[in-house]
Protein backbone atom coordinates (compact mmCIF):
# COMPACT_ATOMS: atom_id res chain seq x y z
CA UNK A 1 0.00 0.00 0.00
CA UNK A 2 1.65 3.18 -1.18
CA UNK A 3 1.67 6.24 1.04
CA UNK A 4 -0.01 9.36 -0.30
CA UNK A 5 2.27 11.33 -2.56
CA UNK A 6 1.06 14.88 -2.19
CA UNK A 7 0.62 17.13 0.83
CA UNK A 8 -3.08 17.90 1.01
CA UNK A 9 -3.58 19.45 4.44
CA UNK A 10 -5.38 22.80 4.66
CA UNK A 11 -3.25 25.92 4.33
CA UNK A 12 -2.57 27.98 7.46
CA UNK A 13 -1.51 31.64 7.59
CA UNK A 14 2.26 32.13 7.74
CA UNK A 15 2.31 34.38 10.80
CA UNK A 16 4.48 34.42 13.90
CA UNK A 17 1.50 33.60 16.15
CA UNK A 18 0.69 30.44 14.20
CA UNK A 19 4.21 29.12 13.58
CA UNK A 20 5.24 29.70 17.20
CA UNK A 21 2.84 26.92 18.14
CA UNK A 22 4.35 24.38 15.71
CA UNK A 23 6.10 21.28 17.06
CA UNK A 24 9.88 21.14 17.19
CA UNK A 25 9.89 17.94 15.18
CA UNK A 26 11.59 17.23 11.87
CA UNK A 27 9.66 17.20 8.62
CA UNK A 28 8.76 18.95 5.39
CA UNK A 29 6.67 21.98 4.56
CA UNK A 30 5.21 23.94 1.69
CA UNK A 31 4.80 27.71 1.35
CA UNK A 32 2.10 29.15 -0.91
CA UNK A 33 1.24 32.69 -1.91
CA UNK A 34 -2.15 34.25 -1.13
CA UNK A 35 -3.69 32.52 -4.18
CA UNK A 36 -2.56 29.11 -3.02
CA UNK A 37 0.24 28.69 -5.58
CA UNK A 38 3.10 26.74 -4.04
CA UNK A 39 6.22 28.88 -4.12
CA UNK A 40 8.58 26.77 -2.00
CA UNK A 41 8.98 23.26 -0.64
CA UNK A 42 11.34 23.02 2.33
CA UNK A 43 12.62 20.59 4.89
CA UNK A 44 13.37 20.88 8.60
CA UNK A 45 16.37 18.62 9.17
CA UNK A 46 18.25 17.50 12.24
CA UNK A 47 20.62 20.48 12.21
CA UNK A 48 17.76 22.88 12.95
CA UNK A 49 17.38 23.99 16.55
CA UNK A 50 13.63 23.36 16.79
CA UNK A 51 12.76 21.53 13.59
CA UNK A 52 9.66 22.73 11.76
CA UNK A 53 9.08 25.54 14.24
CA UNK A 54 12.53 27.06 13.57
CA UNK A 55 12.22 26.78 9.81
CA UNK A 56 8.73 28.24 9.64
CA UNK A 57 9.67 31.05 12.04
CA UNK A 58 12.48 31.93 9.65
CA UNK A 59 10.12 31.75 6.67
CA UNK A 60 7.55 33.95 8.42
CA UNK A 61 10.16 36.58 9.23
CA UNK A 62 11.44 36.70 5.64
CA UNK A 63 8.26 36.58 3.57
CA UNK A 64 5.66 39.25 2.96
CA UNK A 65 2.30 38.92 4.66
CA UNK A 66 -0.37 36.88 2.95
CA UNK A 67 1.69 33.73 2.52
CA UNK A 68 0.39 30.38 3.75
CA UNK A 69 2.01 27.12 4.83
CA UNK A 70 1.39 23.49 5.65
CA UNK A 71 3.68 20.95 7.29
CA UNK A 72 4.16 17.22 7.59
CA UNK A 73 6.08 15.79 10.54
CA UNK A 74 8.38 13.20 9.03
CA UNK A 75 11.64 11.65 10.23
CA UNK A 76 12.42 10.88 6.60
CA UNK A 77 12.48 14.54 5.78
CA UNK A 78 15.18 14.24 3.12
CA UNK A 79 13.61 11.57 0.95
CA UNK A 80 10.14 13.05 1.47
CA UNK A 81 11.46 16.46 0.37
CA UNK A 82 12.91 15.01 -2.82
CA UNK A 83 9.65 13.18 -3.42
CA UNK A 84 7.53 16.34 -3.02
CA UNK A 85 9.82 18.24 -5.40
CA UNK A 86 9.63 15.49 -8.03
CA UNK A 87 5.86 15.17 -7.72
CA UNK A 88 5.47 18.94 -8.04
CA UNK A 89 7.65 18.90 -11.13
CA UNK A 90 5.59 16.09 -12.62
CA UNK A 91 2.30 17.85 -11.83
CA UNK A 92 3.27 21.36 -12.93
CA UNK A 93 6.18 20.89 -15.32
CA UNK A 94 8.55 22.91 -13.15
CA UNK A 95 9.75 23.33 -9.58
CA UNK A 96 8.17 25.91 -7.25
CA UNK A 97 9.55 29.35 -8.05
CA UNK A 98 11.79 29.65 -5.00
CA UNK A 99 13.16 26.09 -5.35
CA UNK A 100 13.91 26.74 -9.03
CA UNK A 101 16.32 29.51 -8.01
CA UNK A 102 18.52 26.93 -6.28
CA UNK A 103 17.47 23.46 -7.43
CA UNK A 104 18.95 20.40 -5.74
CA UNK A 105 21.62 18.76 -7.88
CA UNK A 106 20.56 15.66 -9.82
CA UNK A 107 16.88 15.79 -8.94
CA UNK A 108 15.20 12.69 -10.32
CA UNK A 109 12.05 12.39 -12.39
CA UNK A 110 8.82 10.66 -11.43
CA UNK A 111 5.73 9.93 -13.47
CA UNK A 112 3.26 9.21 -10.68
CA UNK A 113 0.21 7.32 -11.85
CA UNK B 1 45.76 -18.11 4.84
CA UNK B 2 47.72 -15.10 6.01
CA UNK B 3 45.56 -11.99 6.03
CA UNK B 4 48.18 -9.57 7.30
CA UNK B 5 48.34 -6.70 4.79
CA UNK B 6 51.50 -6.48 2.69
CA UNK B 7 53.64 -3.34 2.97
CA UNK B 8 52.05 -2.00 -0.21
CA UNK B 9 48.54 -2.73 1.03
CA UNK B 10 49.30 -1.10 4.38
CA UNK B 11 50.50 2.02 2.61
CA UNK B 12 47.22 2.25 0.71
CA UNK B 13 45.22 1.57 3.88
CA UNK B 14 47.04 4.38 5.70
CA UNK B 15 46.48 6.71 2.77
CA UNK B 16 42.73 6.06 2.64
CA UNK B 17 42.43 6.18 6.45
CA UNK B 18 44.03 9.65 6.48
CA UNK B 19 41.75 10.75 3.66
CA UNK B 20 38.63 9.67 5.55
CA UNK B 21 39.71 11.28 8.81
CA UNK B 22 41.16 14.51 7.39
CA UNK B 23 38.88 15.17 4.42
CA UNK B 24 35.55 13.40 4.84
CA UNK B 25 34.74 13.44 8.56
CA UNK B 26 35.34 17.22 9.01
CA UNK B 27 32.92 17.95 6.14
CA UNK B 28 30.29 15.70 7.69
CA UNK B 29 30.21 17.83 10.81
CA UNK B 30 28.48 20.52 8.73
CA UNK B 31 26.15 18.29 6.72
CA UNK B 32 22.69 17.06 7.59
CA UNK B 33 23.07 13.80 9.56
CA UNK B 34 21.21 12.00 6.78
CA UNK B 35 23.14 13.59 3.93
CA UNK B 36 24.06 11.41 1.00
CA UNK B 37 26.07 13.90 -1.00
CA UNK B 38 28.71 16.59 -0.50
CA UNK B 39 28.53 20.16 -1.64
CA UNK B 40 29.42 20.04 -5.38
CA UNK B 41 32.53 22.18 -4.86
CA UNK B 42 33.81 19.84 -2.13
CA UNK B 43 32.99 16.84 -4.29
CA UNK B 44 35.00 18.20 -7.22
CA UNK B 45 37.94 19.09 -4.99
CA UNK B 46 38.04 15.65 -3.38
CA UNK B 47 37.77 13.83 -6.70
CA UNK B 48 40.94 15.64 -7.73
CA UNK B 49 42.55 14.37 -4.54
CA UNK B 50 41.64 10.73 -5.16
CA UNK B 51 42.90 11.09 -8.73
CA UNK B 52 46.19 12.39 -7.34
CA UNK B 53 46.24 9.39 -4.99
CA UNK B 54 45.95 7.12 -8.03
CA UNK B 55 42.79 5.55 -6.65
CA UNK B 56 40.06 7.22 -8.68
CA UNK B 57 37.84 4.75 -10.52
CA UNK B 58 38.84 2.16 -7.95
CA UNK B 59 36.48 -0.52 -9.28
CA UNK B 60 37.28 -0.06 -12.94
CA UNK B 61 39.30 -2.95 -14.39
CA UNK B 62 42.84 -2.16 -15.48
CA UNK B 63 42.10 -2.71 -19.19
CA UNK B 64 39.53 0.10 -19.00
CA UNK B 65 41.89 2.51 -17.25
CA UNK B 66 41.30 1.60 -13.61
CA UNK B 67 44.04 1.52 -10.95
CA UNK B 68 44.40 -2.30 -10.96
CA UNK B 69 43.34 -3.02 -7.39
CA UNK B 70 42.91 -6.72 -6.60
CA UNK B 71 39.83 -7.78 -4.66
CA UNK B 72 41.69 -8.45 -1.38
CA UNK B 73 43.18 -4.96 -1.41
CA UNK B 74 39.79 -3.62 -2.44
CA UNK B 75 38.22 -5.20 0.65
CA UNK B 76 40.90 -3.72 2.91
CA UNK B 77 40.25 -0.28 1.41
CA UNK B 78 36.47 -0.69 1.55
CA UNK B 79 36.76 -1.33 5.29
CA UNK B 80 38.55 2.03 5.64
CA UNK B 81 36.28 3.93 3.25
CA UNK B 82 33.16 3.05 5.24
CA UNK B 83 34.38 4.52 8.52
CA UNK B 84 32.30 7.69 8.56
CA UNK B 85 28.66 8.61 9.03
CA UNK B 86 27.52 8.05 5.42
CA UNK B 87 30.12 5.34 4.85
CA UNK B 88 27.91 2.26 4.73
CA UNK B 89 25.97 3.22 1.61
CA UNK B 90 27.95 6.18 0.30
CA UNK B 91 31.59 5.44 1.14
CA UNK B 92 33.53 8.69 0.89
CA UNK B 93 30.50 10.15 -0.95
CA UNK B 94 31.60 8.50 -4.16
CA UNK B 95 34.78 10.53 -4.46
CA UNK B 96 36.68 7.41 -5.49
CA UNK B 97 34.48 7.24 -8.59
CA UNK B 98 32.11 4.59 -9.81
CA UNK B 99 32.56 1.80 -12.28
CA UNK B 100 28.92 1.37 -13.16
CA UNK B 101 27.40 -2.07 -13.09
CA UNK B 102 29.67 -5.07 -13.42
CA UNK B 103 27.42 -6.61 -16.09
CA UNK B 104 27.95 -3.79 -18.53
CA UNK B 105 31.59 -4.82 -18.92
CA UNK B 106 30.20 -7.93 -20.64
CA UNK B 107 28.40 -5.80 -23.24
CA UNK B 108 29.15 -6.03 -26.97
CA UNK B 109 31.21 -3.30 -28.63
CA UNK B 110 28.19 -1.30 -29.76
CA UNK B 111 26.76 -1.35 -26.24
CA UNK B 112 30.12 -0.48 -24.72
CA UNK B 113 30.26 2.63 -26.91
CA UNK B 114 26.72 3.63 -25.97
CA UNK B 115 26.76 2.74 -22.27
CA UNK B 116 30.03 1.53 -20.73
CA UNK B 117 32.41 4.24 -21.88
CA UNK B 118 30.01 7.14 -21.12
CA UNK B 119 29.50 5.57 -17.68
CA UNK B 120 33.24 5.37 -17.03
CA UNK B 121 33.57 9.01 -18.14
CA UNK B 122 30.87 9.94 -15.61
CA UNK B 123 28.42 11.02 -18.33
CA UNK B 124 25.81 8.33 -17.68
CA UNK B 125 24.50 6.60 -14.59
CA UNK B 126 22.82 3.21 -14.60
CA UNK B 127 20.32 1.42 -12.37
CA UNK B 128 19.97 -2.30 -11.69
CA UNK B 129 16.42 -3.60 -12.14
CA UNK B 130 16.07 -7.07 -10.72
CA UNK B 131 13.77 -7.15 -7.66
CA UNK B 132 10.02 -7.27 -8.22
CA UNK B 133 7.02 -6.98 -5.90
CA UNK B 134 6.90 -10.78 -6.05
CA UNK B 135 10.38 -11.05 -4.51
CA UNK B 136 14.06 -10.48 -4.98
CA UNK B 137 15.92 -13.34 -3.34
CA UNK B 138 14.78 -15.94 -5.83
CA UNK B 139 14.94 -14.19 -9.19
CA UNK B 140 14.63 -17.45 -11.12
CA UNK B 141 11.06 -17.81 -9.87
CA UNK B 142 10.10 -14.31 -8.75
CA UNK B 143 10.63 -12.45 -12.02
CA UNK B 144 7.21 -11.86 -13.54
CA UNK B 145 8.09 -8.97 -15.82
CA UNK B 146 7.56 -10.39 -19.30
CA UNK B 147 9.29 -9.60 -22.55
CA UNK B 148 7.47 -10.81 -25.63
CA UNK B 149 8.73 -10.86 -29.20
CA UNK B 150 7.18 -8.17 -31.39
CA UNK B 151 8.20 -6.10 -34.44
CA UNK B 152 11.81 -7.32 -34.51
CA UNK B 153 12.18 -6.43 -30.86
CA UNK B 154 10.69 -7.07 -27.45
CA UNK B 155 7.77 -5.63 -25.51
CA UNK B 156 8.22 -5.46 -21.73
CA UNK B 157 5.32 -5.46 -19.27
CA UNK B 158 5.70 -5.65 -15.51
CA UNK B 159 7.02 -3.88 -12.40
CA UNK B 160 10.22 -3.58 -10.35
CA UNK B 161 10.62 -2.36 -6.81
CA UNK B 162 13.41 -1.24 -4.43
CA UNK B 163 15.40 0.05 -7.40
CA UNK B 164 18.01 2.64 -6.43
CA UNK B 165 18.68 5.63 -8.64
CA UNK B 166 16.27 4.77 -11.47
CA UNK B 167 14.79 8.27 -11.39
CA UNK B 168 18.18 9.84 -12.05
CA UNK B 169 19.77 7.20 -14.27
CA UNK B 170 20.24 7.51 -18.01
CA UNK B 171 19.79 3.77 -18.51
CA UNK B 172 19.22 0.58 -16.57
CA UNK B 173 19.78 -3.14 -16.74
CA UNK B 174 16.41 -4.85 -16.47
CA UNK B 175 15.71 -8.56 -16.16
CA UNK B 176 12.57 -9.98 -17.77
CA UNK B 177 11.12 -13.39 -18.46
CA UNK B 178 11.36 -14.33 -22.12
CA UNK B 179 10.34 -17.98 -21.76
CA UNK B 180 7.80 -18.80 -19.06
CA UNK B 181 8.43 -22.55 -19.33
CA UNK B 182 12.15 -22.51 -18.59
CA UNK B 183 12.56 -21.08 -15.05
CA UNK B 184 16.03 -19.58 -14.66
CA UNK B 185 16.82 -20.48 -18.27
CA UNK B 186 14.02 -18.22 -19.45
CA UNK B 187 15.30 -14.86 -18.21
CA UNK B 188 16.90 -12.21 -20.43
CA UNK B 189 18.77 -9.05 -19.51
CA UNK B 190 17.80 -5.83 -21.34
CA UNK B 191 19.36 -2.38 -21.37
CA UNK B 192 16.58 0.21 -21.07
CA UNK B 193 17.16 3.88 -21.77
CA UNK B 194 15.46 6.46 -19.58
CA UNK B 195 12.75 8.03 -21.64
CA UNK B 196 11.89 4.86 -23.53
CA UNK B 197 8.12 5.03 -24.10
CA UNK B 198 6.35 2.72 -21.66
CA UNK B 199 9.08 2.92 -19.00
CA UNK B 200 7.91 4.82 -15.92
CA UNK B 201 9.40 5.61 -12.50
CA UNK B 202 6.13 5.50 -10.63
CA UNK B 203 6.97 6.38 -7.05
CA UNK B 204 9.52 6.82 -4.31
CA UNK B 205 9.84 3.99 -1.80
CA UNK B 206 10.85 5.29 1.64
CA UNK B 207 12.85 2.91 3.83
CA UNK B 208 14.87 2.92 7.04
CA UNK B 209 17.65 4.36 4.92
CA UNK B 210 16.27 7.87 5.07
CA UNK B 211 19.30 9.42 3.37
CA UNK B 212 18.23 7.98 0.02
CA UNK B 213 15.14 6.44 -1.47
CA UNK B 214 14.40 3.51 -3.70
CA UNK B 215 11.89 3.62 -6.55
CA UNK B 216 9.15 1.52 -8.05
CA UNK B 217 9.17 1.06 -11.82
CA UNK B 218 6.50 0.13 -14.32
CA UNK B 219 6.96 -1.24 -17.82
CA UNK B 220 3.81 -0.89 -19.89
CA UNK B 221 4.11 -2.02 -23.50
CA UNK B 222 7.72 -0.84 -23.43
CA UNK B 223 9.30 -1.79 -26.78
CA UNK B 224 13.05 -2.21 -27.19
CA UNK B 225 15.07 -3.53 -30.11
CA UNK B 226 17.32 -6.60 -30.18
CA UNK B 227 20.28 -4.23 -29.81
CA UNK B 228 19.24 -3.71 -26.19
CA UNK B 229 19.79 -7.31 -25.12
CA UNK B 230 22.79 -7.67 -22.81
CA UNK B 231 24.35 -11.07 -23.43
CA UNK B 232 22.08 -13.67 -24.95
CA UNK B 233 18.36 -14.35 -24.91
CA UNK B 234 17.38 -16.59 -21.98
CA UNK B 235 20.85 -16.29 -20.38
CA UNK B 236 20.17 -13.30 -18.16
CA UNK B 237 20.06 -15.26 -14.92
CA UNK B 238 23.78 -15.98 -15.02
CA UNK B 239 24.42 -12.27 -15.51
CA UNK B 240 22.38 -11.43 -12.40
CA UNK B 241 23.65 -14.28 -10.30
CA UNK B 242 27.33 -13.58 -10.89
CA UNK B 243 26.85 -10.01 -9.74
CA UNK B 244 24.95 -11.03 -6.63
CA UNK B 245 27.66 -13.43 -5.53
CA UNK B 246 30.64 -11.16 -6.22
CA UNK B 247 28.92 -8.13 -4.73
CA UNK B 248 28.57 -9.82 -1.36
CA UNK B 249 32.29 -9.44 -0.59
CA UNK B 250 32.62 -5.62 -0.71
CA UNK B 251 29.13 -5.45 0.81
CA UNK B 252 30.49 -7.34 3.82
CA UNK B 253 33.56 -5.09 3.94
CA UNK B 254 31.40 -1.98 4.31
CA UNK B 255 29.66 -3.53 7.32
CA UNK B 256 33.02 -4.26 8.92
CA UNK B 257 34.16 -0.66 8.42
CA UNK B 258 31.12 0.75 10.16
CA UNK B 259 31.43 -1.84 12.93
CA UNK B 260 35.03 -0.81 13.54
CA UNK B 261 34.09 2.87 13.69
CA UNK B 262 31.23 2.18 16.12
CA UNK B 263 33.45 -0.05 18.26
CA UNK B 264 36.19 2.60 18.44
CA UNK B 265 33.62 5.16 19.55
CA UNK B 266 32.36 2.77 22.23
CA UNK B 267 35.87 2.10 23.52
CA UNK B 268 36.64 5.82 23.74
CA UNK B 269 33.33 6.57 25.46
CA UNK B 270 33.80 3.71 27.95
CA UNK B 271 37.20 5.07 28.93
CA UNK B 272 35.86 8.59 29.36
CA UNK B 273 32.39 8.21 30.84
CA UNK B 274 31.90 7.65 34.57
CA UNK B 275 28.76 6.41 36.30
CA UNK B 276 28.31 5.91 40.04
CA UNK B 277 31.92 6.92 40.59
CA UNK B 278 33.46 4.43 38.18
CA UNK B 279 34.56 4.54 34.54
CA UNK B 280 32.34 2.46 32.26
CA UNK B 281 35.48 0.71 31.05
CA UNK B 282 36.02 -0.72 34.54
CA UNK B 283 32.62 -2.42 34.60
CA UNK B 284 32.49 -6.03 33.53
CA UNK B 285 29.12 -5.60 31.79
CA UNK B 286 30.70 -3.02 29.47
CA UNK B 287 33.95 -4.95 29.05
CA UNK B 288 32.04 -8.00 27.86
CA UNK B 289 30.14 -5.94 25.32
CA UNK B 290 33.44 -4.60 24.00
CA UNK B 291 34.88 -8.13 23.88
CA UNK B 292 31.87 -9.36 21.93
CA UNK B 293 32.33 -6.43 19.52
CA UNK B 294 35.95 -7.38 19.00
CA UNK B 295 35.03 -11.00 18.31
CA UNK B 296 32.27 -10.05 15.85
CA UNK B 297 34.62 -7.73 13.96
CA UNK B 298 37.53 -10.18 13.81
CA UNK B 299 35.24 -13.01 12.71
CA UNK B 300 33.70 -10.98 9.92
CA UNK B 301 37.07 -9.64 8.81
CA UNK B 302 38.55 -13.15 8.64
CA UNK B 303 35.70 -14.61 6.59
CA UNK B 304 35.49 -11.61 4.26
CA UNK B 305 39.21 -11.69 3.51
CA UNK B 306 39.00 -15.46 3.02
CA UNK B 307 36.24 -15.00 0.43
CA UNK B 308 38.20 -12.24 -1.27
CA UNK B 309 41.36 -14.33 -1.37
CA UNK B 310 39.51 -17.25 -2.98
CA UNK B 311 37.98 -14.90 -5.54
CA UNK B 312 41.41 -13.41 -6.22
CA UNK B 313 42.85 -16.86 -6.87
CA UNK B 314 40.03 -17.73 -9.22
CA UNK B 315 38.70 -20.45 -6.90
CA UNK B 316 34.99 -21.04 -6.22
CA UNK B 317 33.89 -18.58 -3.56
CA UNK B 318 30.09 -18.71 -3.44
CA UNK B 319 29.96 -20.30 0.03
CA UNK B 320 32.73 -18.08 1.37
CA UNK B 321 30.97 -14.97 0.07
CA UNK B 322 27.76 -16.07 1.79
CA UNK B 323 29.58 -16.64 5.09
CA UNK B 324 31.28 -13.26 4.77
CA UNK B 325 28.03 -11.44 4.05
CA UNK B 326 26.25 -13.23 6.87
CA UNK B 327 28.88 -12.69 9.56
CA UNK B 328 29.57 -9.07 8.60
CA UNK B 329 25.95 -7.92 8.32
CA UNK B 330 24.73 -9.74 11.43
CA UNK B 331 27.88 -9.14 13.49
CA UNK B 332 28.10 -5.52 12.36
CA UNK B 333 24.53 -4.94 13.46
CA UNK B 334 25.27 -6.37 16.89
CA UNK B 335 28.37 -4.17 17.23
CA UNK B 336 26.45 -0.98 16.44
CA UNK B 337 23.67 -2.01 18.80
CA UNK B 338 26.14 -2.57 21.67
CA UNK B 339 27.90 0.71 20.89
CA UNK B 340 24.56 2.52 21.21
CA UNK B 341 23.87 0.77 24.51
CA UNK B 342 27.25 1.82 25.88
CA UNK B 343 26.61 5.44 24.81
CA UNK B 344 23.23 5.49 26.54
CA UNK B 345 20.96 8.39 25.62
CA UNK B 346 23.59 10.05 23.41
CA UNK B 347 23.68 6.91 21.31
CA UNK B 348 20.06 7.43 20.30
CA UNK B 349 20.55 10.98 19.01
CA UNK B 350 21.32 12.32 15.57
CA UNK B 351 24.28 14.10 17.15
CA UNK B 352 26.23 10.86 16.73
CA UNK B 353 26.39 8.62 13.64
CA UNK B 354 25.33 5.52 15.58
CA UNK B 355 21.59 5.89 14.97
CA UNK B 356 22.14 6.19 11.20
CA UNK B 357 24.43 3.14 11.20
CA UNK B 358 21.84 1.23 13.27
CA UNK B 359 19.09 1.86 10.72
CA UNK B 360 21.26 1.28 7.69
CA UNK B 361 22.96 -1.80 9.14
CA UNK B 362 19.53 -3.38 9.65
CA UNK B 363 18.95 -3.20 5.92
CA UNK B 364 22.20 -5.10 5.35
CA UNK B 365 20.68 -8.27 6.74
CA UNK B 366 18.20 -8.18 3.86
CA UNK B 367 20.01 -6.43 0.98
CA UNK B 368 22.10 -8.47 -1.48
CA UNK B 369 20.38 -11.64 -0.29
CA UNK B 370 18.93 -11.95 3.22
CA UNK B 371 20.61 -13.91 5.99
CA UNK B 372 18.28 -16.84 5.41
CA UNK B 373 19.34 -17.14 1.78
CA UNK B 374 23.00 -16.99 2.77
CA UNK B 375 22.34 -19.85 5.19
CA UNK B 376 20.64 -21.80 2.38
CA UNK B 377 23.72 -21.32 0.20
CA UNK B 378 25.98 -22.54 3.00
CA UNK B 379 23.68 -25.47 3.81
CA UNK B 380 23.81 -26.62 0.18
CA UNK B 381 27.59 -26.72 0.46
CA UNK B 382 27.42 -28.73 3.66
CA UNK B 383 24.68 -31.15 2.59
CA UNK B 384 25.33 -31.38 -1.13
CA UNK B 385 24.36 -29.24 -4.05
CA UNK B 386 21.32 -31.37 -4.92
CA UNK B 387 19.58 -30.34 -1.72
CA UNK B 388 16.42 -28.41 -2.53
Amino acid sequence: MALRLRLDKPWRPLTAEVVDRLPGQLGVYQIADAKGTIVYIGQAGARTAFGLRSELQREASQRASGHQFRVEVNQQYRTRWFELLMVHQADHGSLPADNAKNPPPALGRLSPS
Amino acid sequence: MDFEPSAEQQMLIDQVRRYVREEIIPLEAKLDPDAAELDPADQARLVEKTKAMGLYGIDIPKEFGGPDIDIVTRVLLAIEMAQHRAGLYVPCYGTFGGAGLAQIFEANEDQKERYLYPTLRGEKKPFFGLTEPSGGSDPARAIQTKAERKDNGWVLNGAKIFISGADRAQYGIVFARTDASKGRAGITCFIIDAGTPGFHVRRVVHTLRSSSYATELEFKDCWVSDHQILGEVNKGFAVANDRLTRQRIPYAAGCIGVAIAAHEMAVEWAKMRSTFGEKLANRQAIQWMLVDNEIDIRTARHFTLEAAEKARRGLPFRTEAAIAKLTASEGGGRVVDRAMQIHGGMGMTKDLPLERWYREMRIRRVGEGPSEVQRMVIAREILGSNLR
